[in-house]
């Protein structure tokens, strides 16, 4: 792709879109909405198809000096293009889910979700340490509207949380950034990757990274906002949120606290380690008390979250590499999760579990694709997050057994509550006839949630797919974190060697030279 | 110091004030009908003093400066930047003026006038470079604005806010004369490089009193804390127009002056004031943004907003590095921009009857009927309360760099977070005309002239502002620059 700018083009393409959506009509802005987020998405395609896998660690590098103070520098490695792909794919599904539910100020709606695309996109590929800031920052512009205007009844309690919540958390982060460029004499992310900052400042830098990220991933007890907003946001709102905004916190754990502070993020293990424990077993207990779906789904995101934690703080190449795949196959499950509710709540307008029940007999198409997603949110093998789970929990295995344990009941309270939602919704008899009458999926829900189901089924049977291009940039982080490692209860340990073999007989060694001595 | 070199470097001033003067004559014998016509030819002076003074910053022969008037005056960077900005800023207010006055009770040509001597007033603040000629300038700045709060003859409240503005600016002038008189008594001159010349091996307590009683008076005109109360009350009772021109164009006038007299007269003295700059940084982001909460007036909660963002550009100045003291400028650049694109859009705000509103209530979902209008105020708040990728946002950009750069990472830590509050009240606007329920109260026509003072300053805060920094930072560097010169 010799200079061909993609990544720029990327990030135009639902720029211009999103400004047009602003002065066209309703059914204007949907068909524009979705030919931008296809064309993004084609684009995307041939982003991933032309990745060098093995290649150079930055590809797709744009640089130029436009701005004082820092620079519009882009390029993506595997980790980003991955999450890129992600953003790219759940886009056009957003906006079919918004099809029909949205009816009010729709052309705004529309260039709320495509600027929205931009800022995601922008986040994952910036390669200079403020522009990152800017995209990460300014993404709570869009959200903010769209759940306070398009949003469930209680929107504007759920909006100010939202907002006020992720702000504090950034705010601090700027000024870690601040110190950092002043310190190293560059913003430009990958030379930051490679800088050994002080040991003592790198306390303080990360635990200010950590506030911002710890808000947005959201890890226990800051996690508060994320069921607000997840139950007060419209269903695209909802996708979006847990599929591509949770992974920005992971996304910054990833690219910024271990790389560029690894020393501190070994002496906070402990405090990671132990917010995922409580935010596993606690989030899950929750969960299994919510009457309201798309609460317990947002509950069993945070949950899902903790593993990624969990994950990332096992300094190891499984760790990694499962936090990874548990982000990418969260976003799509959840994601898929959320549209489910969506289409029983486009015909019922209840999230409420009690108002459903025996799903299957009226509408078996849509308790076939609900099954798949809820075994695959618990992690059934086959499915995308049995990977990540399986390999995250491998790598924190060898950190730390007790955490593994603790993790694993979570999950097995997640395949509890996932279990008992199917159940109530979809089993059961018809309790109420008004639920009996539902349609099943018409053709637009297909196209939604059946490319979400191949993508999922894919990422479970052949991972290879989506390891590939990230690995050489997580071995590449897992050397950079070796000399800060700590040490796990799990490993073989090489004691001192008997003096002489197991096998050896010294009293008839002795007897022997008895023997001979006669 | 020949006389050629004075005119040259003083001539914006001077044409400024021949042009003033030749105004009153025309208002004088042409009567209120002259009006419109004073304006816009007080418009066209301004425009050219711009033109010349940018002259003055860009050519290269006149890339040193110089100095004017046997040094009482100083062309120099610092001061044309400054310049331009209170030029254009008086621009802006005087643009959107006239129809205003017209629909609200008699527009008359002193209005105008008053603006272009009040501007004269401000340019010789920044220029000065001796405690006179500073004060001169200064008083010819205030006085114009007492007279412009209560413009509005017949408005009880703007009578009331002219009133409330002179006795308290009376006071404040009277603290600034005592420390300069104390700075005097104790140092011998009123030179800003003779004050500085004798501190520099240290000062007297009575020449502290006097730093003290200076930056005291200066508190005051910037409306920094504990010296702000006067500002909602004045700001709500003055006509929206003067409103706009207060929080912008003296802003600027009396942040560069407080800039300069900080790091050049005092720049050998930091340890002393550095410390009352914190604080009154500090106390003015927090009086702001917990002020602002409760306000039910758009006027007075953009006057909370006003000290609000007086503390984030004193933070710069507390850095007291050439970096802190351009980021002043830069964030003083923007600030004006997002301040009177905001007052601007307030005096659209009208009922069907063509009436001001300015209950934030009143303009509950006006999305629905003014969508243009109602997105213009809502990218204004958010880049006020220095949301990215808004243009505000660079301002806070700067001076936290800035502070961070020059170790003071606690108080760039607390300013920041104490801006998340303000990002409250902002929100809260923003939440009241995007989400609620029409109340159906904004209608009315605006005339083209607000429209396009409205787009200019969106667009400037838009992210397109972007493209504006190389430049602008450039310039505020280079005028920064002049005044850490070295004895």
């Amino acid at each position: 792709m010799g200079g061909f700018p993609i990544l720029s083009i990327m990030l135009l393409v639902p720029l211009v879109a999103g400004i047009a959506c602003f002065f066209l009509e309703a059914k204007a802005a949907r068909m524009a909405a979705l030919i931008a987020t296809l064309v993004n998405l084609a684009l995307g395609v041939v982003l991933w198809a032309s990745y060098d896998v093995g290649g150079a660690q930055w590809q797709f590098v744009e640089r130029s000096e436009l701005f004082a103070g820092f620079s519009y520098a882009l390029g993506i490695d595997g980790i980003a293009l991955m999450l890129i792909m992600l953003s790219v794919f759940l886009m056009p599904i957003c906006i079919l889910a918004s099809w029909d539910a949205i009816t009010k100020r729709v052309g705004e709606y529309m260039a709320a979700f495509l600027i929205m695309e931009v800022l995601m996109i922008g986040v994952f590929a910036a390669q200079d340490i403020f522009l990152f800031y800017i995209f990460f920052e300014a993404g709570l512009i869009p959200m903010y509207l769209i759940i306070g205007v398009w949003g469930g009844d209680n929107r504007i309690y759920a909006s100010y949380k939202f907002f006020l919540y992720t702000l504090l958390g950034s705010v601090l982060m700027l000024i870690a950034m601040f110190w950092m460029v002043n310190e190293a004499g560059t913003s430009d992310i990958p030379t930051l990757m490679q800088y050994d900052f002080p040991a003592g400042a790198q306390t303080w830098l990360w635990l200010a990274f950590f506030a911002s990220f710890a808000v947005k991933m959201p890890i226990w007890p800051v996690h508060t906002w994320l069921p607000d907003a997840h139950v007060q946001a419209p269903t695209a709102g909802s996708v979006i949120l847990a599929g591509v905004l949770l992974k920005l916190g992971g996304y910054g754990f990833i690219r910024f606290s271990l790389p560029m502070f690894p020393e501190a993020s070994a002496q906070f293990t402990w405090l990671v380690l132990g917010l995922s424990m409580i935010a596993v077993i606690y989030t899950s207990l929750v969960a299994l008390v919510q009457n309201d779906m798309k609460k317990l789904i947002a509950y069993s995101s945070v949950a899902h979250m903790a593993i990624v934690t969990a994950g990332l703080f096992a300094f190891n190449v499984q760790g990694l590499e499962g936090a990874m795949m548990v982000m990418l196959g969260h976003g799509l499950v959840s994601g898929a999760l959320f549209l489910c509710v969506g289409v029983i709540y486009d015909r019922l307008h209840t999230r409420e579990i009690d108002r459903y029940g025996g799903l299957a007999i009226n509408m078996p198409k849509y308790a076939l694709l609900f099954m798949l997603f809820c075994m695959a949110s618990v992690g059934l093998p086959g499915t995308s997050n049995f990977i990540g789970e399986f390999l995250a929990l491998a790598g924190v295995y060898q950190i730390s057994t007790t955490v593994t344990l603790v993790l694993t009941t979570g999950i097995i309270l997640g395949a509890a509550y996932m279990l008992f939602l199917y159940r109530r919704v979809v089993f059961g008899v018809q309790k109420n006839p008004d639920a009996a009458a539902m349609k099943d999926l018409n053709i637009r829900e297909w196209a939604m949630l059946g490319p979400i189901a191949a993508a999922v089924l894919w990422m479970g049977v052949y991972p290879e797919s989506f390891l590939a291009p990230m690995r050489a940039d997580i071995a590449a982080l897992e050397v950079r974190l070796a000399r800060a490692a700590p040490a796990g209860d799990s490993m073989l340990e090489v004691g001192t060697p008997n003096a002489t073999n197991a096998n050896a007989m010294p009293e008839l060694e002795h007897d022997y030279a008895g023997e001979g001595a006669h | 110091m020949n006389l050629d070199i004075s005119l040259y470097f003083t001539a914006p001033e001077i044409g400024l004030t021949i042009s003033g003067l030749l105004l009153l004559l025309v208002a004088a014998f042409g009567g209120d009908k002259t009006a419109r016509m004073v304006t816009i030819l007080s418009v066209s002076a301004l425009f050219g003093a711009v033109a010349y003074t940018t002259n003055l910053l860009v050519n290269p022969a006149f890339e040193l400066g110089g100095e004017a008037w046997a040094g009482i005056y100083r062309m120099d960077a610092f001061g044309s930047f400054a310049k331009i900005l209170i030029y254009i800023a008086a621009i802006g207010c005087l643009i959107v003026t006239p129809r205003f006055f017209e629909e609200n009770g008699g527009y008359r040509p002193e209005y105008a006038i008053v603006v272009l001597f009040s501007a004269v007033g401000m340019a010789l603040m920044v220029s000065a470079v001796n405690l006179m000629t500073l004060y001169m300038g200064l008083e010819l700045m205030s006085l114009s604005s007492y007279v412009l709060a209560s413009f509005s003859r017949s408005d009880n409240r703007s009578a009331e806010a002219g009133l409330k503005y002179f006795v308290l600016g009376a006071l404040a002038s009277g603290i600034l004369l005592y420390g300069m008189s104390l700075v005097y008594g104790f140092t011998g001159s009123t030179s800003y490089l003779g004050i500085r010349l004798a501190l520099q091996d240290g000062l007297s307590m009575g020449a502290t009193f006097g730093i003290v009683f200076m930056l005291a008076g200066f508190a005051f005109k910037i409306a920094a804390v504990p010296f702000h109360m006067w500002t909602p009350d004045v700001y709500e009772g003055a006509p929206t127009p003067v409103t706009a021109f207060f929080s912008t164009a003296p802003k600027v006038a009396a942040v560069a002056i407080l800039t300069r007299i900080s790091l050049d007269t005092f720049g050998e003295n930091v340890i002393v004031w550095q410390q009352i700059v914190i604080f009154a940084a500090l106390a003015s982001i927090v009086v702001g943004a917990l002020g602002a909460i409760g306000q039910t007036n758009i006027k007075r909660l953009l006057a909370y907003s006003s000290i609000n963002n007086v503390g984030f550009i004193l933070i710069g100045l507390a850095a007291a590095t050439p970096a802190g003291a351009s980021a002043v400028l830069v964030y003083l650049t923007i600030y004006v921009a997002m301040s009177l694109g905001a007052f601007v859009a307030v005096m659209m705000l009208k009922d069907a009857q063509g009436s001001q509103i300015e209950n934030i209530a009143s303009m509950a979902g006006m999305v629905r009927e003014k969508p243009l209008l109602a997105w213009c105020i809502f990218f204004l708040m958010l880049s006020l309360a220095g949301i990215p990728p808004l243009f505000g946002f660079y301002g806070k950009f700067v001076v936290f760099q800035a502070a961070v750069q020059a170790d003071m990472i606690i108080l760039a830590a607390i300013g920041i977070a104490a801006s998340v509050i303000g990002a409250f009240y902002y929100l809260k606007v923003c939440k009241i005309i995007m989400f609620d329920e029409p109340a159906g109260e904004v209608g009315g026509e605006s005339s083209m002239a607000n429209w396009t003072i409205l787009l200019i300053c969106s667009l400037v805060i838009s992210p397109l502002g972007w493209i504006l920094t190389s430049p602008l930072i450039a310039l505020a560097n280079r005028a920064a620059n002049f005044l850490f010169f070295v004895i």
